[in-house]
């Protein structure tokens, strides 16, 4: 297995509506991931969480931010939006429940699972919400070191 | 059995991008157009079915872990998305025929 030096950082301003770009962070933090040959399955947790993230932001938000930090034992990423913020974050961490727009969803987005789907594949997950915007706070843990 | 994705081409699918993943395994087949859902609920390794047919669906296949994209129902693929799955190597094929014929085609070729 790859060493990992130093930890990796990556910074991405997220664009509203921009759906021809979404990917562009998940797909970054997916190159780095796999030249540092971790478990498929782990790298497939941190990328669907970091996806869902970012298109969160994309599909429901003014725009945000995305910084992402790779250390030798976890992922750790914050995803900052600048509002409307959600409006019933009970329901929003329900399967199904969505508030997409009709656009987002004959694309296939709006299945209401952006969020299940992200807690269900990170090992912290930590939601801040309000009219000036949301914070999603994110960690993968790299439990198996193989090869050590 | 394990099957490649190049092993479809036999059949009744047509490659229109990502020729580089040609040898990715085929494991399994999962048909959504939910994309969230997709990423929830396939198993690495497999063929997806959908017909959602814009650049979006490269990511989710990539970050998913899924060996390729079968568009059904003969829908077109958007320019943006061949040029993005030939720039990551992942495979895009067009079925004629609905999700379910691909996938009694997928379901005969991954148990013989």
């Amino acid at each position: 297995m790859e060493r990992l030096a130093a930890s990796y950082r990556l910074d991405y301003d997220v664009r509203a509506r921009d759906y021809v770009s979404g990917g562009e962070v998940s797909s970054a933090l997916r190159a780095i991931l796999k030249q540092l040959s971790l478990p498929p399955d782990l790298v497939r947790r941190c990328c669907v969480a970091c996806y869902e993230a970012e298109m969160n932001i994309i599909i429901h938000s003014f725009g945000g931010h995305m910084s992402i930090e790779i250390f030798p034992d976890r992922l750790e990423m914050i995803a900052q939006d600048s509002g409307p913020g959600i409006e019933d974050l009970q329901k929003a961490m329900q399967e199904g429940y969505s508030t997409a727009s009709e656009e987002a969803r004959e694309m296939g987005f709006g299945a209401g699972m952006g969020l299940p789907n992200i807690k269900a594949n990170t090992d912290y997950f930590d939601i801040q919400t309000g009219k000036e915007g949301t914070t999603l706070t994110m960690k993968v843990l790299f439990l198996k070191k193989e090869g050590e | 059995m394990s099957i490649k994705v190049s092993d479809l081409l036999k059949h009744n699918f047509t490659l229109i991008a990502g020729e580089g993943g040609l040898n990715k395994d085929v494991d399994d087949v999962y048909i959504c157009d939910l994309l969230s859902w997709v990423m929830a609920k396939a198993k690495q390794k497999s063929a997806w079915i959908t017909i959602q047919s814009h650049v979006n669906i490269v990511a989710v296949a990539l970050m998913a872990d899924l060996s390729c994209i079968i568009i059904a129902e003969g829908v077109e693929a958007e320019k943006e998305t061949i040029d993005h799955a030939n720039e990551e190597g992942l495979p895009v094929l067009n079925y004629a025929g609905s999700s379910y014929e691909a996938a009694i085609e997928l379901y005969h070729l991954l148990t013989t």
